[in-house]
């Protein structure tokens, strides 16, 4: 597994690119993180604390633990990850090999369009790394 | 798999703590915590569960200060030791920047020492990690129960147990009263930054 060497544009353009899909929807937080529990990129809200460093390395446990049990059960990897709260709802995805995007958001946004936000993104910050990194 | 921020200047690398199970690696970095300055250290993330074995992990953020002007940001990990739960071992060692063994100096321990460590081995084999290359400093834990009626394992059993298997530097420590854990960290912190330097930022310049 490589290094990730993040430049300041490289940073910049990814955080453009949650801020213009997920956060203009009314998103409350998004983080990027890589799979090793580094927060790579927080978008959002910033006025409550959020622990990022904890959370970021729980996600990326839960990550791991659930493309373990669905190694178990002949799946190769669950599509969907998704916590329901009372209140606030959290959503992870990954991206590419070795990123997870984390997305939490209120009640007022349906999951469907977290969804199709998040795909599109996913694939918009895949670019973006993939380009630098050549 | 460390993280080199050049917007903020911020090297963020991953120590994991590994041995076998009740050796002392939580407490390892319980020590730390509760000496280090709250501005140089993040929270204690520890996944609460029956008893005090660590069933997934325990992590620990601290800050390091600069280095050449990088703010050096370290993430401590430890692992569950228990056999069984290798799949959770395999899951932390992600992205691993540098390693510290702790090894039980009680008698009893002895075969779970050395099976501790091949197993280490084998999962960074397995993640396209070489064990001689990563940065590993070893632990000698419960030095203090040497002066003690419980027996023990020398220095040179311990020595010929496993630095047989992975050559490199041995702390001894007594994690519960603070001995030798300090000097660890220090010693594993300097070779992971070291490793994470020279394969991205000195070698590209």
């Amino acid at each position: 597994m490589a290094d990730i060497v993040l430049t300041e544009p490289l940073l910049e353009q990814a955080k453009a690119e949650i801020d213009n899909a997920l956060i203009k929807l009314g998103v409350r937080r998004a983080i990027l993180i890589d799979d090793a529990g580094n927060v790579v990129a927080s978008c959002g809200e910033k006025k409550e604390n959020i622990d990022t460093t904890s959370l970021a390395a729980l996600a990326a446990a839960n990550f791991g633990a659930t493309s373990q049990m669905a190694k178990l059960i002949g799946e190769d990897d669950f599509s969907l990850l998704f916590h329901k709260g009372k209140n606030d709802s959290i959503h992870f995805a990954k991206i590419g090999t070795d990123m997870i995007l984390i997305t939490i958001f209120g009640d007022d946004i349906s999951l469907g369009v977290v969804r199709l936000k998040v795909a599109q993104v996913s694939k918009a910050i895949l670019e973006t790394f993939n380009q630098k990194s050549k | 798999m460390a993280l080199i921020d050049l917007s903020k200047k911020e090297v963020h690398c991953k120590i994991v703590y590994y041995g076998p199970g009740r050796c002392g690696k939580t407490t390892n970095l319980l020590y730390i915590y509760n000496a280090m300055n709250a501005k140089a250290r993040g929270k204690m993330l520890t996944i609460e569960t029956k008893g005090d074995r660590t069933l997934f992990f325990d992590l620990l953020p601290i800050n390091l200060g600069k280095v050449n002007g990088f703010e050096i940001r370290i993430q401590l990990y430890t692992v569950p030791g228990q056999v069984i739960y290798a799949a959770t071992r395999k899951l932390v060692l992600k992205g691993v920047d540098g390693l510290v063994f702790v090894a039980d100096s009680l008698r009893v321990r002895q075969a779970k020492n050395i099976e501790s460590l091949e197993d280490m081995k084998a999962n960074l084999r397995e993640q396209n990690i070489n064990p001689d290359e990563i940065p590993i400093v070893m632990q000698y834990n419960k030095r203090d129960l040497a002066d003690t009626p419980i027996p023990t394992l020398e220095i040179e059993e311990l020595d010929r147990d496993l630095k047989s298997r992975l050559d490199t530097m041995a702390f001894e420590a007594a994690a519960t009263k603070g001995l030798g854990v300090f000097e660890t960290l220090k010693e594993i912190s300097k070779r992971t930054i070291r490793y994470v330097a020279e394969k991205n930022l000195i070698g590209k310049k």
